[in-house]
């Protein structure tokens, strides 16, 4: 029986937002405290985690759900088991420890509120994606971590560094992002299943199907991505430019193991081939070797621990791949126990750069005696690090190398890997706990005291918390380890860890090997260091430059396609627009045969002989000779004025066909518009300057000609052919039938719009009223640009070159015109155009300066 | 254009087309016309006075700033579309009401409402651009 707990699942992830909204509202009121009072929120949340435990335990799983979007059956859904449970609780448990560490970190800080909310909003997003079951939500989630981490990561935002850290982490885990979503609507597709719980229980899984390829390719970049696998790993050391406790929380239980849970999440229905295995394997290994090789080249703390994350998340991730039994059991362990050491460590570090000044190696020494409770946190961090027995850490080691029990040379290979990159981390580790506070004293940049509680707080916790862990280690089997490692496996899991050392066991010396390996490399940390920088620099380049080459390539590339397509030509916008006009006319009509309803059927018989003058009124042919007329000024008019005004006569006389018709309201309104277009064209034309005259040459006049002609009997034809077949009349006898009864309306016309499409005449009016604001806009910078430049006008566009925002000066040939124009109000300027130089040199003798006073005197004297 | 006679009978056009567009407006439910049309020859007279005497008296004439009229004429609209709300009806619901004056009655409803908003925002927009560009440079937009 599932208990019902929909609510308050739901509450867990959605209390971080609300804590986060409140946030900067009481850190004014409770400034020194606000880390403190903030806190409780994660801490609440973590006890109520730790009341699920029981509910997990018992039944295996807890499910929840809300309605979300009920029209596409999608749940919000919530789903606690031993794995997510376990992530839960990590990130809740040090999120109280980070919040509180924060308020101290940045006290006095004035953006510590706006912090804090963004602290809160990512533990929130975080604890979303671990609990979310729907996988659009957790996709939601996803992103929701990926965008509060650029806030967190560029939150200091007058460094450059910094916002180019924020930027390239939200870039990468953002690809993944999008394939994740790729992978989530595929999954969907093939199996109709939002629910990971869903799929976890399908039978068979995914890697029998056709697409599997795909699907894994789709989760594997959005985990690696998040995750920080090689060679998309160089974010991650690059998002250190965000204060220590962003850093301490990112990279040590949430986003970064993000990527980890999704894989844990998904290994039931896509784990177990050979090709996770083989690239999960691979790419691990390549990540945990390269890292902690990182991690040894730096002599920044800060750095040294975020190469060494990486390095950790490669472990992780290879002992995914491994998926058996005590690799995956390796992997919880390791989880627990690395969120542990380095969320510590990074919060020691923190302290010492907050106290000392600095986070150079090499600047630091003999702290211990000025700092000796931040000596003894790092301490039992170290020990974890190092995977010394006290620590739960000892015992994920142990769980690793368990695998040798199946030995054959891939397994020896892997063996390895494991216990070259563990000793590696392990020297590591040892030099950022015993160097900076054994060895003699330095003078460090800022004298060195006692970090206060709110730094001392989380690190101590952890480290105590990591030894509780495996001096109780039945309570952390049954609790931790056992419930995670079942759903991955998917089958029961029955924890064996032990106290008692087998000494005829390798695996023990195996762990020995490895601190033996550990200690050399940590002696040798130096000849290391300059050995692994020279090669470096023989490389010459980093994942990270080449990061940077491909952006701007990207901007260029951008900027390249936006001068093609956003080129400010406007007859080139119009060509543009009318040739797709003709293809959509023409293509159906032609191509699909709609035109063939036009041609006389054989049953007509000799059609010609019944053709006959259409049977029309005086007036009715007065229309059409009108509108014959208006179409013969057009062509003929000397000017574009006159054109304007042909136009005019054009819609008059359409609107005289719309009378006769029966259609007043249409009528009236053509005229209406007729009349408007035609005075506001002519205002356009003076305002703006336009030639009056029609310079194109003639392959442009033969151009749109041809243009006005296809477009003109497409569209005549297209209504015929519309008019060819039977008219529906649903609609509009229903219209007839129900006017004046439920709409009160004798006018058809007006009632539909004003009341059975209201709301599509509302949209219209917006609409319209958005295309005045645009259009006064441009009347207005036009303008301006006259207003600032008297002396310089704008150039008079040349061949329907409309350049309203034409408030940057051009350089041109300017000709001026002859004193009789008086004050000069425009010249006209030929403004070449670097594609038609040659054609604007060709009309050159057409454009002959004409004083804009004698144009001007039409409209106003 | 700007002769003597235009500008002496050019008020009179303009009082006359604006009374005409409100009549237009008015009885669009039943017979031609409509907030769309009636906005159309409202904005046709502004145009009249603006080319008449200048676009800055047209503007003084107007009082309200003719963008300001397009703006209350969405929101009166959208205004008038939300009353069914509280009748428990879905948005844009038509509500009438008839009102019995001395004998005569006066139908009422939020479509007229609606119309009467669709002439204000196409009169507002086409007024402000007609305006805008018959003023001249030195002129305030």
């Amino acid at each position: 029986m599932v208990p019902n707990i929909d609510a308050s699942i739901a509450l867990v992830a959605i209390a971080p937002f609300v804590a986060a909204a409140l946030a900067p509202l009481l850190h004014r009121f409770t400034k020194p405290l606000a880390g403190w009072v903030l806190a409780l929120v994660p801490a609440a949340i973590f006890v109520f985690l730790l009341g699920l435990i029981e509910p997990v335990l018992a039944t295996g799983a807890i499910s929840a759900r809300i309605g979300w979007v009920p029209a596409y059956g999608l749940d919000l859904s919530f789903y606690v088991d031993g794995l997510s449970l376990t992530f839960a609780l990590t990130i809740s448990g040090i999120g109280a420890l980070i919040v509180v560490y924060s308020g101290a970190y940045l006290a006095g800080h004035p953006h510590l509120g706006r912090f804090l909310a963004f602290l809160l909003a990512f533990m929130g997003a975080m604890l979303g994606l671990v609990l979310a079951d729907n996988m659009l939500a957790l996709f939601m989630f996803w992103e929701l971590t990926a965008v509060t981490s650029f806030l967190l990561i560029g939150f200091d935002a007058v460094r450059a560094a910094a916002r180019r850290g924020a930027i390239q982490a939200l870039v990468i885990t953002n690809i993944g992002g999008m394939a994740l979503l790729a992978g989530v609507i595929l999954v969907q597709q093939l199996t109709g299943e939002w629910e990971l719980s869903g799929l976890s229980a399908l039978e068979g899984g995914l890697q029998n199907h056709g697409l599997y390829g795909l699907v894994l390719g789709c989760f594997l970049v959005a985990a690696f991505t998040k995750s920080a696998q090689f060679p998309l790993h160089f974010w991650l050391p690059n998002a250190m430019e965000a204060p220590t406790p962003v850093s301490a929380f990112l990279h040590s239980a949430t986003m970064v193991q993000a990527g980890v849970y999704l894989l844990a999440r998904t290994t039931p229905w896509l784990g177990d081939t050979v090709a996770w295995t083989t690239i999960l394997v691979g790419f691990g290994s390549v990540t945990l070797i390269w890292g902690a090789l990182g991690a040894l080249k730096q002599t920044d703390l800060k750095q040294m621990l975020a190469q060494s994350t990486i390095a950790s998340l490669g472990l992780l991730v290879l002992l995914i791949g491994l998926g058996t039994e005590t690799a995956i059991a390796g992997m919880v362990i390791y989880f627990v126990a690395h969120a542990l050491y380095k969320a510590g460590l990074f919060m020691v570090v923190g302290a010492i750069d907050h106290e000392a000044g600095t986070r150079d190696i090499t600047a630091l020494g003999g702290l211990a005696g000025k700092m000796p409770v931040t000596f003894a946190a790092a301490a039992l961090a170290g020990l974890g690090m190092f995977g010394l027995p006290p620590t739960i850490a000892f015992f994920a080691k142990e769980e690793m190398y368990l695998y040798l029990l199946s030995p054959d040379w891939q397994a020896l290979t892997v063996l390895a890997v494991l216990i070259a990159g563990n000793a590696l981390l392990a020297a590591v580790g040892a030099l950022v706990v015993l160097k900076p506070f054994l060895g003699p004293a330095t003078a460090t940049p800022k004298s060195a005291h006692e970090a206060p509680l709110g730094l001392l707080a989380g690190p101590v916790i952890l480290g105590i918390a990591g030894v509780a862990a495996a001096l109780w280690l039945d309570g952390f089997g049954m609790i931790v380890l056992e419930p995670a490692a079942t759903a991955i496996l998917g089958e029961p899991f029955e924890s064996h860890l032990t106290w008692l050392l087998n000494l005829a066991s390798p695996v023990i010396w195996l762990s020995v090997f490895t601190w033996l390996l550990a200690v050399l490399a940590y002696r040798q940390a130096g000849q290391i260091r300059t050995l692994l920088r020279r090669f470096d620099t023989a490389l010459g380049w980093t994942a990270d430059t080449k990061f940077d080459a491909v952006m701007f390539g990207l901007i260029r590339f951008a900027g390249a396609v936006t001068r093609l397509l956003h080129h400010g030509r406007l007859e080139v916008y119009l060509v543009t627009v009318f040739s797709m006009l003709a293809l959509a006319l023409v293509v159906p009509l032609f191509g699909l045969g709609a035109i063939a309803a036009l041609w006389p059927t054989a049953e007509l018989g000799n059609w010609g002989a019944k053709l006959a003058w259409p049977d029309m009124q005086l007036h009715e042919w007065g229309v059409i000779v009108l509108a014959l007329a208006g179409l013969g000024a057009v062509v003929a008019a000397p000017n574009r004025l006159y054109s304007i005004l042909a136009v005019g006569i054009q819609g008059t006389a359409v609107a005289l066909i719309f009378l006769i018709f029966g259609a007043p309201d249409l009528a009236f309104t053509q005229l209406m518009v007729e009349i408007l277009s035609v005075v506001i064209l002519a205002l356009v034309m003076t305002r703006l300057n336009l030639d009056e005259r029609d310079h194109r040459p003639f392959e442009d006049w033969a151009r749109d000609g041809t243009l006005a002609l296809v477009c003109g009997a497409g569209v005549s034809l297209l209504l015929m052919v519309v008019l060819s077949g039977t008219l529906d009349t649903r609609l509009s006898d229903f219209f007839i039938a129900t006017s004046v009864p439920i709409a009160h309306g004798a006018n058809i016309v007006n009632v539909i719009l004003v009341d059975y499409r209201g709301f599509d005449t509302l949209g219209e009016i917006s609409v319209l009223m958005a295309a005045g604001i645009a259009i006064l806009v441009l009347v207005r910078s036009s303008r301006k640009g006259r207003l600032l430049s008297p002396s310089t006008p704008p150039p008079a566009p040349v061949r329907g070159w409309v350049s309203l925002a034409s408030a940057e000066p051009v350089p041109s040939k300017r000709e001026v015109p002859a004193a009789k124009a008086g004050p000069v109000k425009a010249t006209k300027a030929a403004r070449p155009k670097p594609a038609a130089t040659a054609k604007a040199a060709k009309a050159g003798p057409a454009k002959a300066p004409k004083p804009t006073a004698t144009r001007r005197k039409r409209t106003t004297p | 254009m700007n002769t003597v006679i235009f500008r002496t009978i050019a008020p009179m056009i303009v009082s006359t087309v604006l009374v005409f567009s409100l009549y237009i407006c008015l009885r669009g439910h039943n017979e031609p016309g409509g907030g769309f049309i009636g906005g159309l020859i409202a904005a046709s007279a502004i145009a009249i006075l603006g080319m008449a005497t200048s676009a800055a008296k047209a503007r003084r004439a107007l009082h309200v700033d003719p963008l300001a009229i397009a703006g209350f004429g969405v929101l009166m609209a959208a205004l008038s579309g939300l009353l069914s709300i509280f009748n428990g009806n879905p948005f844009l619901t038509s509500i009438w009401l008839y009102l019995d004056i001395g004998g005569s009655t006066v139908p009422l409803s939020t479509p007229l409402i609606f119309d009467l908003g669709v002439y204000c925002v196409v009169f507002g927009t086409i007024a402000s651009i007609a305006l805008a560009l018959e003023g001249d440079d030195t002129e305030e937009l």
